[in-house]
């Protein structure tokens, strides 16, 4: 069998990201103008700005963290020294090559709603208002700006780094193969290192920190420690996704010769399994609150379960639960490239709209806002993501054909 | 060779290494020769592929049992709650929903888990003091075994050359009593997909 390692990126690729890209950009600008243009009073003015970032804030850190879910996958597999995704292996690399790119975009966008004069989406921002808010007061310490853009700016620059390093240790076999077995041991050993440090970076920000600060504190007064999990949960299972379609991409293409049914099965269990774990963190974060039924908890379902938001969420408890759950569960269907392309895209659609839930009942109580503006800033960065992981993609030979599991991932039999 | 539809005729060898028993494998299935079935110590990756047994319908059981255990929790629950001894929890309404998911789902987790044992146990026809017979101790040990079910039309001395040629040693000929604890094979005409190959006449 022959193996095409180089993939060159289709001139059709490009001018679709770039077209969905220039998508992303008008939308920015006409939901700028839209949200911008209204007069009315101080309250109203602040109001529909922070409409604008909300949407920025919500897409940019979403697909941020779906991103870097690539390089949560490579260290996870690296650390459990599975050999089966090596055949694909370069495409989790090459998302995870995004992550600086839409990394300094969120930072930009987190910093100017920090830094902004308005504080509708992040009110502990405010500190004539913090000083008689008891609750926003006693959380201080870790609601404010200082901490928030430190931790912020350090927290990209690390999993950019870490992940840096990771692509460079996948590619320093391509020129040169490891002449032993011996070699062959540390080399493991050495991506293991790195590996559990990218993960110790990961289990202290996304699966703590991170959406605490970023996300959680637009609904200051509340708080849930579950949230991060949630919140990695959902861009987990989005980034398993992200990668399954540039592998049925890839395949489509003719790349990826040693990629089959086999590995594509192993996706779409994981895509399976974390939609149930999805929906498993988000009951047990809700019937925890339901069943207490303390008024400061309920504040944040009351909108999002039983309010205005309502239909939205039952939306995505279709999307996001029984059609993976249904859907997904025969053997037959997770081998089939139809339907993991159609259940990709419809799981990265439905945890967008979770996001959308987690950012917008704060700063928009009163109305849903129409959601086409926001998917159509949705397209742009889909449409980033393309563009630099299919640069990325043809940096580097597909397949890490030195890499001392490569077999495992050859005779790779579910 | 007329003999009692309740007898069948068996030849069985032992094989080593997966490498020889992958290939061997192919050739006897080539050779059109049936494959009752093969017995090793512990799950071989592929094997199944490469005998050409269909999947199972376990998990369409387990399905079933789960979608059961499900219906059982909720209708239970909401019978006991709402018709038979309505109580009054912290002023929720008599119906509420999200306080018997944990419960549904472990009815239907359980369910789901003890019937497919059960299922299991059925159609790999295992029970408590049932002995099995598996034509070879070894293959409770270190070594695969391989049974050929013997046709009319199947010549015994070819068989048994064909088996020792594609790497079989301790080849055996065995007759056993067909009966539910073997495996009803006779009854069971899905055990095999439709050949593709063309298949020689023996």
């Amino acid at each position: 069998m022959t193996i095409r390692e180089q993939f060159t990126v289709p001139k059709k690729f490009n001018t679709v990201a770039m077209a969905l890209m220039a998508i992303g950009i008008l939308a920015v600008i006409g939901l700028y103008i839209t949200t911008h243009g209204c007069k009315g009073t101080e309250e109203e003015k602040h109001l529909s700005d922070a409409r604008f970032w909300a949407s920025l804030l919500q897409n940019s850190v979403f697909f941020l963290l779906v991103v870097n879910a690539s390089m949560f996958f490579i260290c996870a597999t690296t650390l459990a020294w599975g050999g089966w995704q090596m055949s694909f292996r370069r495409v989790p690399e090459a998302i995870s090559a995004v992550v600086p790119v839409i990394g300094v975009i969120t930072l930009a966008i987190l910093l100017s709603i920090a830094f902004g004069s308005n504080h509708t989406i992040y009110h502990w921002t405010d500190a004539e208002h913090v000083k008689h808010d008891t609750i926003l007061n006693f959380k201080k310490g870790f609601l404010n700006k200082g901490f928030f853009a430190v931790v912020s700016v350090l927290t990209v620059v690390l999993w950019s780094v870490l992940g840096w390093k990771m692509r460079q240790l996948s590619r320093s076999l391509d020129e040169k193969p490891l002449p032993n077995l011996e070699e062959n041991k540390k080399y493991i050993w050495k991506n293991t290192i790195w590996a559990a440090m990218f993960m110790i970076v990961f289990a202290l920000t996304v699966m703590s920190s991170i959406p605490w600060l970023w996300l959680m504190s637009i609904d200051a007064h509340w708080y849930s420690t579950m949230y991060s999990w949630y919140t990695f949960a959902s861009t987990w299972v989005s980034g398993i996704a992200v990668i399954a379609l540039f592998v049925v991409y890839l395949k489509n293409n003719n790349y990826l010769e040693l990629t089959n049914e086999e590995h594509l099965h192993d996706l779409g269990k994981f895509m399976f399994a974390f939609s149930v774990f999805w929906t498993y963190l988000w009951f047990s974060q809700f019937m925890l609150i339901w069943y207490a039924n303390i008024p400061e908890e309920t504040t944040y379902f009351a909108p999002r379960a039983q309010g205005i938001y309502k239909g939205i969420f039952w939306m995505m408890f279709v999307i996001n639960f029984l059609a993976p759950l249904l859907l997904l569960m025969r053997r037959s269907s997770k081998r089939n490239y139809t339907t993991i392309t159609f259940m990709s895209l419809l799981i990265i659609f439905g945890h967008w709209l979770d996001f959308f839930q987690m950012v917008f009942p704060g700063p928009s109580p009163n109305h849903v806002p129409v959601l086409i503006y926001d998917f159509c800033i949705a397209l742009g960065f889909a449409g980033l993501i393309m563009y630099v992981t299919g640069r990325a993609l043809s940096k580097a030979p597909l397949l890490a054909k030195n890499h001392p599991f490569v077999k495992e991932s050859v005779i790779h039999h579910t | 060779m007329g003999q009692s539809p309740f007898i069948k005729k068996f030849i069985t060898g032992n094989f080593y290494d997966e490498a020889v028993l992958f290939p061997a494998v192919k050739k006897v299935r080539r050779a059109g020769y049936r494959i009752h079935d093969v017995f090793t110590p512990f799950p071989i990756h592929g094997l199944d592929k490469a005998m050409g047994l269909r999947d199972t319908s376990l998990h369409t059981a387990g399905f079933i049992y789960g979608i059961t255990g499900t219906a059982t929790a909720v209708g239970f629950i909401t019978w006991a709650l709402t018709v038979d001894w309505k109580l009054n929890f912290g002023g929720k309404p008599f119906f509420s929903l999200p306080a018997w998911i944990p419960i549904a789902f472990e009815l239907t987790v359980l369910f789901a888990a003890v019937g497919m044992v059960l299922t299991f146990c059925y159609l790999c026809q295992l029970a408590p003091f049932v002995k099995k017979d598996h034509f070879n101790p070894r293959s409770t040990d270190d070594t695969f075994v391989m049974a050929l079910e013997c046709t009319d039309k199947t010549n015994e001395s070819d068989a048994i050359k064909f088996l020792m040629d594609a790497g079989a040693t301790d080849v055996q000929v065995q007759y056993k009593e067909t009966g539910w604890w073997l495996g009803r094979y006779d009854k069971d005409t899905m055990r095999f997909e439709k050949k593709k190959e063309e298949v020689a006449a023996h």
